[in-house]
Order: structure tokens, then sequence, then C-alpha cells
């Protein structure tokens, strides 16, 4: 059982190796309107963990991690950052986390370089650091030589790569990466992945991930949770799923699990939004 | 304020690079001067009411800075559909602190483009009573363009998409122009249509702005500095407060 940090804060010296609970998620549920997005789900993630919350589409991923990140209120439940109540103190949470998301988030009307600076600026990475940081970052993905261009010039992978780029900028205590992979090649993921193992193990940063492929939750998470239509249906360490399954897989454990009905997805308001702002711009 | 910095001057740099909207928006003030302004101008003459283009030319300033202003702040529909709202929320800033830091932005960007119709103005004939007129003149700009710019940023806050927005345009922000003595002098007209004027803001900033310049005053000027302050302050803390129970 991970501890809470909370009741462990006079008794720092009692330490006893028992990690303490970066996130703790206490029968949450969130609904709009008559749609139960999280239906009653409780986990906590221990300090220094690498965590992967697998489900198909629409089976309450994001919305968790939005209310895990303070943009969206839930209906029931409590959430803990870092001992912290998410409701109650938005702001001192706000500084514990990064987040790369998984829709785009960048200004598109900003470079590449403006929309780094723009992220350390705000999370009050020293000038210094931050052109180095921003410089390393860029390198790293490959887009300093493009630094200087608007990012409506970029293709959808290097944006992706830009929003990775600076989700990683600050050093946070706990990482949300949303679906970080997705549209990336190959040599992209690689590159993030030794990138994140390397903030966890130098740094203790928490990563809180979701992902569609197997293979890298397999491959990075300590522990995984799966989530089907709210709920989370299994959590454990990857050899754990499979016993559990009694399959030689985690992808095998997860169809498994979540069974192997395609699911839709409701379309995204935002999508149809884009499309009429199209319209609408200049 | 390093984050109100940063925030503003992406409001300014979007502004910049957009010259195409830049552009397109001096094209409403420069047709309202134009055709209602030498259009009017014989018979506004023959009413015994003076030039027409000195009564008009604070009315399309005021104009400018107004829908420049609510424009700068309904782009954060703009932002939440494109997804940047969700990087500035959740950073370890205060949302009111995002909120002065756009809002800022915005005005200036209104600013600018006011003293760009200015300059216009004086192009095409109109002469303030002196040059220090137009000094008193950025006054009424900044009150109005923080006003317009809050007002903006509530509605935006409330809103998710841009059929609201239109609705927003056509039934408030359009009819306050044209209630608010910008185009006729308020001066005689009937009592419905002057109650009207007398309960929407911009009545007092584009009269302080005609008095300034051109020494006609419907208002006293400390009534309109006063009430133009008040709407803006009540506007700031309302468009703070909205904008701080967004959720995404």
């Amino acid at each position: 059982m991970i501890r809470n940090r909370a009741l462990d804060a006079d008794g720092a010296g009692a330490w006893d190796g028992g990690r303490l609970a970066m996130i703790r998620v206490c029968n949450l549920v969130k609904e709009f309107g008559k749609i139960v997005a999280v239906r009653d789900i409780s986990f906590e993630v221990a300090e220094g963990e690498i965590f992967a919350f697998l489900g198909p589409n629409g089976a309450g991923k994001t919305t968790t991690i939005k209310m895990l990140t303070t943009l969206l209120a839930p209906t029931r439940g409590t959430l803990e950052l870092d001992g912290l109540d998410v409701s109650h103190h938005k702001n001192e949470v706000r500084k514990r986390f990064g987040i790369v998301f998984q829709d785009p988030s960048l200004d598109n009307e900003l470079t590449a370089y403006e929309n780094m600076d723009f992220h350390g600026v705000l999370y009050k990475v020293p000038r210094h650091v931050r052109r180095e940081r921003i410089e390393k970052l860029l390198r790293l993905f490959e887009l300093w030589e493009r630094r200087a261009d608007l990012v409506k010039t970029f293709s959808g992978g290097m944006r992706r790569r830009l929003e990775i780029a600076r989700g990683l900028l600050h050093t946070p205590r706990i990482l949300f990466l949303d679906e970080p992979t997705l549209g990336l090649d190959p040599q992209t993921r690689n590159q993030l992945w030794n990138h994140v193992r390397m903030l966890n193990e130098q740094e203790k940063v928490t990563v809180f991930l979701t992902t569609h492929y197997m293979d890298e939750a397999e491959r990075v998470a300590q522990r995984i949770a799966i989530i089907d239509h709210g709920k989370i249906v299994a959590q454990g360490s990857p050899e754990q799923l499979r016993q559990q399954t009694q399959t030689q897989s985690l992808e095998a454990a997860f169809l498994a699990l979540t069974g192997t009905t395609i699911r839709d997805e409701e379309p995204g308001a935002a999508d149809e939004m884009r499309n009429v702002a199209r319209m609408f711009r200049r | 304020m390093s984050a109100i910095y940063i925030l503003w001057l992406r409001q300014l740099k979007r502004y910049v690079r957009s010259r195409a909207r830049v552009v397109a928006s001096l094209g409403q003030p420069l047709l309202y001067l134009l055709a209602l302004g030498y259009g009017l101008s014989p018979v506004f003459q023959k009413a015994g009411q003076g030039n027409y283009i000195q009564f008009l030319a604070p009315g399309v300033i005021g104009m400018t800075v107004m829908f420049t202003s609510v424009f700068s702040g309904i782009e954060l529909i703009w932002d939440r559909q494109f997804g940047f709202l969700k990087e500035t929320l959740v950073a370890p800033v205060p949302r009111t602190v995002i909120m002065i830091g756009r809002t800022l932005g915005g005005a200036t960007t209104a600013i600018l483009q006011g003293l760009v119709v200015i300059a216009i103005c004086l192009l095409i004939g109109f002469r303030p009573t002196s040059a220090g007129t137009l000094l008193l003149a950025l006054v009424y700009m900044v009150l109005i363009a923080l006003l317009f710019t809050a007002f903006g940023t509530a509605v935006a806050s409330l809103l998710s998409d841009f059929q609201g927005f239109q609705l927003v345009m056509n039934f408030l922000v359009i009819p306050m122009y044209f209630l608010s003595s910008a185009i006729f002098p308020l001066a005689g007209v009937p009592p419905a249509l002057k109650a009207l004027a007398i309960i929407d803001p911009l009545t007092y900033g584009i009269d302080g702005l005609r008095g300034t310049m051109t020494g006609v005053h419907f208002f006293h000027p400390a009534t309109d500095l006063a009430v133009l302050s008040a709407f803006a302050a009540a506007l700031l803390l309302m468009g703070s407060y909205l904008f701080s129970r967004i959720q995404l």
C-alpha cells in the first residue's frame, strides 16, 4: 500500500522506504449531463513510478487527465497530487506537473522558439537555463533548424515533436503524457521514451501516461491500469496483468479485458469547430 | 510580472503578423468616414449642425477601438478551439494574471488600431481643436479598449462556439455602436432612443472623445470619465471571474 504524503509530513524521520503516493484518486466520478464518462474509479501512483493508463477510445482516459490537471472539475470524488487536493489548491498543484496533451495546444502564429519561450516564462524557468534547455530539446527533437519558423508552416509530425519538447522544458515532479506518441515515427518515439526514462531515473519524475501502443506501455511502465467504459477493470504490473488473464502479451491481456469490439468516440466538438473556424479566419 | 509581459507580447506579435486582418479591419472605419461622412455632410450642414466629418470622426475612432477590443477578447474562442488555451490554463500562473496579460495585450492592439484611424481622419480633413487634445483622447481610448477587451473576454468565457459569437455581435456589439451617438447627435432624439444611449457604455467613450477633440460635449467630461471607468472596472472583474471558471 502506498502511504499518503500528508500523513507523513510530520513523521518524515520515520521514513521506512515505503513510497509516497504522488497521485491519489478516490471514488472519482465525472458526468456530462446523462453521459457518465468516469464511473467511480480509484487508484494511486507512487512517487517516482512510471504508470500507464490504458483503455479503448472513449474509455475516460483523457477526462481523468483533465481532472487531474485542473482543467475539469470532478462531479464527485477526490483527487490528490503530491498530497494536495486538486480542487482546492489548483495553483500549487499546477506548479508540480507538466503535460503533453493529446490534442494540439501550440500557438500556430508564433515560431517554434517563441512557443518554447512562452512556456518557459510561464513556468518561471530562469532565462539562461531556458535558453540552454530550449536549444537542447529543439536539437533533440530535430527542430532547431526550424526554430524561427511559424508553427503554422510545420507538418503534423513536427508539431507533435514541438509539443513534446515543450512539455519537457521545465522539470516537473509529475509528467502527464496523453498519447504522446500518436503520429510519431519510430525514431522520435525512441527519443521520447529514452528521455522520459532518463527524467524518471535521474530527476525522479513521476510519469503518468496513456497510449494505444501496448508494446510501449509494456516496455516503459512499471504499473498499468486498464480502464473501460469509465471503470478500472484491472491494475498491476505488466506481468501481473498477463498472469491474471493467462495471456502471453500485454496486447492479448488488454483484449481479454476490454473485448474486441471497436469503440465509437463522440465526434469531437473541437474537430467540428476547427472546420467552422477555417471558414471564418481571414 | 513576466507572465503578464509574455502574454501581452504574444497578443502584440499575433496582431503585427496578421497584416491581412489589420488592413481588413481598417475597411469598415474607412467606409463609415467616406460614405457616411461625405454622404450625409450636406444634410447635416443644412440642419444647422455644422461639419459632419468633425462630428463623425471621433465616433469612428471610438468604434475602431471598440470593435478591435471586442475581437481581441473574443480571440479566446480561437485559443480554445485551436487548443492553445489549455497550455495557459494548466500553467502555474493565477488565472487573474492570465486574464490581465491577455486584456492588456488586446487593449494595446486596439489602441494601435485607433491611432491608425486617427491618422486617416486627419488625412481626410478632420481637425481637432489642438494637437494636445489628442493626448487626452488617448485616455479615453485606453478606457474604451480595456472595457471592451474585458467585455470580449467575459463573453468568450461563456461561449464555446462561433454561432454564439454571431449572436453577441448582432445583438450586443453592433447595437452598442449604433446607439452610442457615434453617428448622430443625442440632442433632440426621441426619449426611448436616448434612454438606450444612456445605458450604453460606449456613449460615454464617444462623448468623451468628441468632447476632448472638438469641444462638443453632451455629458460633462467628469461624467464620461467616471462612467467609463466604472464600467471598465466592473467588466474587468466580471471577465476575471468568468475566465477563472472556464473548464475544458
